[in-house]
Order: structure tokens, then sequence, then C-alpha cells
């Protein structure tokens, strides 16, 4: 019997991410809640992103634009006076599954490197379309005034009442991703990414499939745009911009493309590595990139991956 | 319509179409024949008008300083490929995707650590700085015929050099089938080498052809690298045919479009909403002519036949 090291050091993280805002009040280190806010935030779409490229096998380099949308369902309707979240969220999570499905529908066409690029190319229109829509703020994007409301249940202007909402979508982010690819929906879905034919002739319209998947994606990263555009009182067209989809990627890979809490592992160390990098140095580019090269060239399975490995040696 | 309007927005549109045919030759050579998607190519762009800028205040002179830049982006693409890019040949395209996006972030921390922060203009001498006058009182810069010319030149120069010569001939058969040339004694670690430079050196060369319009600046290749791909893909991966078509057809939907289409849409709709919503549809006109490409051709308009 293999000690159980991953599931360690999973029940380590979450416990930790829970207890956080009273140790930083014991601290008062204030900054530190307002980075694990950002982690758990960039970690609630990367989670969302290995869904589909993990298990799913579809590389979608457009990811980011579902945390624009996101954050725009909070800033389009707190422009015109609506700041129920009893609003802001399910349009969130309705114009991401839109996005997903008009344009899953014609990605999903193609594989492989066009598939790659395709998502890319979608993603840039959605950035240039809200980049000329002058009216909430064209290439700027407009602040917004407050936070979701929602009245006598939450106060998401409190910090800590904000951090648990955040938790909770995290968690429910991993548990939707944990009860998705164990089930017969999701076992198509991977099944369809090893051989997608004999997935076929056993009767599954694998098409059909990997478009629901990259729906409940969109949905999910969307709802973490809804917490993004809350988190930062802010939004533009820039959080669309296909470099944040890229590190999206880098976080799914770096914690292990494929493994249920891989993103969230990834999440926290290159947002961690990103601010000691740019607090040190202003040519952090240069650092971080020599390290992301490295990781793809030497470390293959990310961190779960050599978590797995440490726990098959012991 | 006004006809000398008309004539300068057709050669803007054709130099934004060489200049993307320059970036898009290398992307789609190196994509066709190693099944390597570069990221970094724009990175290449970038440092080859930072070359350019260097040398031209170095040396005085303008056309001296490309030519010698156009070298020095060659042999950093060579090293590029022997250091990062050779490794990545047999990985699939996401650890590629990953790695080269890491070298993105290590050019542009490089150029922030040489050349600081600011923009780098290129000084033009006198006779590319003027105006030629053509008939029909349409005057055009001179440096955009200039563009025009080299890279048409560039354009007929790769197309001659891959159809006709025993290079290309090579080039031809890595693309087609990499193991069987490979089996048939072709040394493909050199090709691969040499292809990936040339087309390192032609990113390089449209890098300095832009400079002096827009100056040399940090991620001034991230966004038009992502055009040179819509480019490749609207071409079909591999075809230098396919790229030069589809890189001046994307040039001109997207001169034409930002410039006429408010136009067409005063049409079909009142001046209000065709002023509001023009500008966002003429940004994405060339990805929507990609999705609608992909849609109807999932590999592109020439698409490679062996695969």
């Amino acid at each position: 019997m293999h000690p159980p090291v991953r599931l360690g050091v999973r029940i380590a993280v979450l416990l930790a991410l829970a207890v956080l805002p009273a140790l930083t009040g014991a601290l008062d280190q204030p900054f530190l809640l307002d980075l694990a806010l950002r982690i758990m935030i960039l970690a609630t779409a990367a989670v969302s992103l290995n869904l589909i490229l993990g298990y799913g096998g579809m590389i979608s380099f457009g990811h980011a634009a579902y945390i624009g949308i996101g954050a725009y369902a909070v800033g389009i309707p707190a422009y015109y006076g609506e700041y129920s979240g009893y609003v802001q969220l399910p349009l969130a999570i309705g114009a991401g599954a839109l996005f997903a499905l008009v344009t899953g529908y014609i990605c999903l066409r193609t594989k492989g490197v066009y598939f790659i690029m395709i998502t890319l190319a979608f993603a840039q229109m959605a950035y240039f379309a809200f980049v000329s829509i002058e009216e909430y703020g064209g290439d700027d994007g407009l602040v917004i005034e407050q936070r979701s409301e929602f009245t006598g249940i939450i106060d998401m202007e409190s910090t800590h009442q904000f951090y648990y909402v955040v938790l909770v979508f995290l968690v429910g982010a991993l548990y939707l991703v944990s009860r998705i690819v164990n089930a017969r929906f999701g076992m198509a879905v991977q099944g369809a990414k090893d051989n997608d034919q004999r997935m076929q002739s056993l009767g599954f319209d694998t098409f059909r499939y990997r478009l629901a998947c990259y729906v409940i994606a969109g949905a999910m990263a969307a709802a973490a745009g809804w917490l993004m555009g809350n988190y930062n009182y802010f939004f533009s067209p820039e959080m669309m911009g296909w470099t944040h989809s890229g590190e999206l990627i880098f976080m799914v890979v770096l914690g292990g493309a494929g493994s249920l809490f891989g993103p969230l592992y990834g999440a926290i160390v290159l947002i961690i590595l990103e601010e000691q990098l740019s607090s040190a140095t202003v040519y952090w580019p240069l650092i971080l990139g020599a390290i992301l090269i490295a990781v793809v060239l030497f470390a293959r399975g990310g961190l779960e991956g050599m978590l797995a490995k440490l726990e098959r040696r012991k | 319509m006004e006809w000398v309007l008309f004539v300068s927005q057709l050669l803007n549109g054709l130099q934004l179409g060489v200049l993307l045919f320059l970036l898009a030759a290398g992307l789609t050579l190196v994509f066709g024949i190693m099944d390597f998607v570069n990221l970094a190519h724009g990175s290449l762009y970038m440092m080859g008008a930072y070359f350019c800028v260097t040398l031209t205040s170095a040396l005085g002179s303008f056309p001296l300083a490309v030519l010698l830049a156009v070298i020095l982006t060659f042999i950093l693409g060579i090293a590029v490929e022997l250091i990062v890019s050779r490794h990545l040949y047999q990985r699939d395209h996401l650890d590629q995707v990953l790695a080269t996006f890491g070298l993105i972030l290590f050019f542009n921390g490089a150029v922030h650590l040489i050349w600081g922060p600011e923009g780098n203009p290129i000084a033009l001498p006198d006779y590319l700085n003027g105006r030629i006058s053509l008939p029909a009182g349409i005057e055009i810069p001179t440096f955009r015929l200039v563009i025009i010319a080299i890279g048409l030149a560039v354009a007929v120069g790769l197309i001659w050099l891959v159809t006709k010569t025993r290079m290309g001939m090579l080039i031809r058969a890595g693309a087609s089938n990499r193991r069987m040339a490979g089996a048939l004694g072709v040394d493909i670690r050199k090709l691969f080498t040499l292809v990936f430079a040339l087309g390192a050196a032609m990113a390089g060369l449209a890098g300095m052809m832009i400079a002096p319009i827009t100056e040399a600046n940090i991620g001034m290749g991230d966004d038009i690298l992502i055009v040179a791909f819509v480019v490749i893909i609207i071409g079909g991966i591999g075809s230098i045919r396919g790229a030069f078509i589809a890189a001046l057809l994307v040039g001109m939907i997207d001169v034409m479009g930002r410039s006429y289409l408010d136009d067409f849409m005063k049409l079909i709709m009142d001046n209000q909403s065709a002023e509001t919503a023009s500008p966002a549809l003429s940004a994405m006109a060339i990805y929507i002519l990609m999705a609608g490409i992909l849609y109807f051709r999932p590999r592109g308009l020439f698409p490679p036949r062996h695969r």
C-alpha cells in the first residue's frame, strides 16, 4: 500500500485556503488574501480549461475570452444600474455558454493545430468586438462601482465573505469536473480524445459529446470571469488577450493536464512566481520565459505527475 | 468613389499583404515541414527590427543595416533552432505552444533589458522618405513602394527556391514525407535548421520594413503573429502559394474593411448604427473570413496532400 501523497497534498492545500483569512488577520498580511483570491479565481478558470484540454484533448487557445465575457456580464448591467447578482451571475454563465455553443459548433469541426488557431481567432474576435464598443469604454474598459448584490444573504463587499464565495466556486468547479470525468458522459469524451473513430463505431456521436463538454467549460470559465470582474471592480478587453489564454494553458500544463487538482497547483505556482519575480526585477518576463521553456523540456506530466511519481517510489 | 483614395488604399492593402507574406512564409514552412507551432516567430520579427535600429544608428546607412540585420536574424534563427526548437519537433503541439510562448516572454524581457522599454524609431534616408507621384494625381510614400517591391521580390525568390532548385526539392520532399526523405539520405536535421533560419530571416526582414513606419517596440510581434497564423490557416499549412494568396487576401480585406465597410453598412442600415457596428466588424473581418473558410474547408484553401 502506497502512502496517499496526492490525497494528502490535496487536503492540505484546500485546508490552507480555507483557514487563510483567519491566518492573514492574525499575521496582519492582507496582501496574501488578495494574492490567494487571484489564484483561486484563475484556478477556477484553469480547472474548466483542464476539462476540455486535459480530459477532452481540445486545446483551446481562447479560454481567456470567457473570463472577459464573465467580467462584462458584471460591468454592463452595473453600467445601467443593475447590480443584482441574481441577474449578473446567470447572465455571465448564459453568455459564456452561448459563446461556447456558437463558436464550439464551428471549432469542433476542425482538429489539431487548426482547432488551436480557430479558438484563438474567436477569442480575438471577441477582443476586437469589445475594443470597438465605445459605450463600454472601448480599449480602456470601465470601472465597476460596486460588486454584485445578494442582499440579505452575502455581502460581496466584505473581503472575507467574498473570499469564501470564491473558494466555494473553486471547490464547486473541482467537484463538478470530478463528477463529469467519472460519469459515462466524461468517459465518452475521454474515449473520443484517445480514439475518436472507435468511439463513433461504438455508437457515440462524439461531436455532440465534445460540444456539450466545451459549453460546460465555457460556462464555468465565464463564472470565473464573473468573480474576476467583482474582484477587480473593473473590466476591459485586455482580459481576453491571447497572452492570458496562454497563461491559463500554462497553469494547466504546469500542474498536470488531465489531473483534477493540477490546474490549482499550476495557478498557485505560476501566480506566486510571477508575483515574486515581478517585485524582484522589471525584467521578470526574461526569467519566467526561461523557466517555462525548461518546464516544457524537462518536467513532463506536471506537478501532479511528480507527486504521483513520489507516491509510487515510497 | 474617389479613385485616388481607392488606389492608395489598394496599395496599403498590398503593403500589408506582402509584409504578412514575409512573416507567414517562414511560419508555414516550419509548420508544414517540421510540424512545429512556433509562436515565437513574432519575436524574430521584433528582433529583426531591433537589430536594424542599432545597426542603422551605428552604420548610418539604412540599406546596409537591413542587409546585416537580416544576416543577424538568420544566425539568431539557427541559435533558437539548435537550443530550443529542435528538441520540440517530436513533442505534441501543446508543448510546442507552451515552450514558444516562453520564448516570447524571454525575448520581450531581453529587449527590455538591452534596448529599454521605449519604442525605438528608425530614421529613413532622404531618398526613401519622400513621396512618388503616380499618374492621375496619386501620390504615395516612396518607402511604401519599396516595401511592396521588396516583399514581392522575396515572394518570387522564395517560390523560385522552393519549386525550381535542388534545395527546394528537398524542402518539398521533407514537407510531404520527412521520414522517407531522411531514409533517402537527406540530412533532415540540417535541412530543418536551414528552413527555420530562413523563416527567421524573412520575419526579421518584415520587422525591419515596418519599424521605420511604426517604431520598433516590445511585443510588436505578438499581435501580427496571430494575423500571420490566420494567413497560414486560410492558405493551408505548408503551402507557400496558399500563404501568398491568403496574405494578400487578408491584407486587402483588413485595409478595405477599415476604410469602406461603413459606407457599405450605410446602404443596409441607418448612419448611426452603421458607424457603431462597422469598426467592430472590420476589426473582426479577417477572423470571420478564417472561421468561414475553416467551416467549409477545415484544412484551408490549399491543404497539404500528404499528412
